[in-house]
């Protein structure tokens, strides 16, 4: 076998990917801030906005992270199960409020404490099967 | 009840799409972290017919997100987002014939009631 063990490269890149996913909608929004409000439905109206978002760096930031972002998931998908991947990168919604409390003083009600407690307990029974049980397609 | 419907769509068109994906990056084999394979995987994944169908249902779920936004607030999603976890499974299940066993279906039912109370919270 390659070292380091499939399920620790599998482990790293599913944050990777999850730290990227949420970097590249952050920027994403940023760059949709400076773009206003989308009031107006009609084609014209939509095709100004989306001309407005392309001149706009941080859509394009975001759009580029967000591409790595899927690359990682296509590789990630190569490698392990899709049952094992998609549970496990449901730890970036129990990271989220954790550094949200730790870093940025937020208030976290004990609604999504328990939220946490239990993504956390989930993500640690799927890390523990086996990361890849199917070959081929 | 067409907010029901829409998320329906979104669930199942989210999930199909990325179970397209897996049976795409699975036929396409392991893909390694070195630009030379990352680039022949990128290639070899194109000329898979399920990854054109995963990236069309994906295109699907997120016009229904867009369709749903227009007139109901994000909310909404919560109870799409914590049931993607089970139909993910079950259907990796039935479509990947990925082997889930107690400890992992246990760990995806945690998540989907934790990632609910998260962003109901």
């Amino acid at each position: 076998m390659l070292t380091p063990s499939l399920t620790t490269r599998t482990l790293g890149l599913t944050a990777l990917a999850v730290l990227l996913n949420g970097v590249g909608n952050v920027l994403l929004k940023l760059g949709m801030q400076r773009v206003g409000e989308i009031r107006a439905f009609s084609p014209v109206a939509l095709a100004a906005a989306a001309w407005q978002a392309s001149t706009t760096g941080m859509v394009w930031l975001g759009v580029g992270v967000l591409a790595l972002f899927f690359l990682c998931y296509l590789v990630l998908l190569s490698w392990a199960d899709y049952s094992y991947i998609q549970p496990a990168s449901a730890g970036g919604y129990a990271i989220v409020p954790l550094f949200g409390w730790l870093l940025a003083g937020e208030q976290v009600g004990a609604l999504r404490w328990s939220g946490v407690v239990l993504i956390s307990l989930g993500v640690v029974l799927v890390g523990r099967t086996c990361v890849r049980t199917s070959e081929g397609g | 009840m067409r907010t029901v419907v829409f998320l329906g769509i979104l669930v199942i068109a989210g999930t199909a799409g990325d179970l397209a994906l897996a049976r795409a990056m699975k036929r396409v084999g392991q893909v390694q972290l070195s630009p030379s394979s990352l680039l022949r995987g990128i290639a070899d994944s194109l000329r898979q017919g399920w990854m054109w169908i995963g990236l069309a249902l994906h295109a699907a779920a997120f016009a229904s997100f867009m369709l749903l936004l227009s007139w109901a607030d994000v909310s909404v999603v919560v109870p799409a987002s914590a049931l993607s976890y089970v139909t993910g499974v079950a259907g990796a299940k039935l479509f990947l014939r990925e082997r889930i066993d107690g400890n992992r279906w246990a760990g995806v039912l945690l998540i989907a009631m934790g990632v609910a109370l998260v962003l109901a919270g």
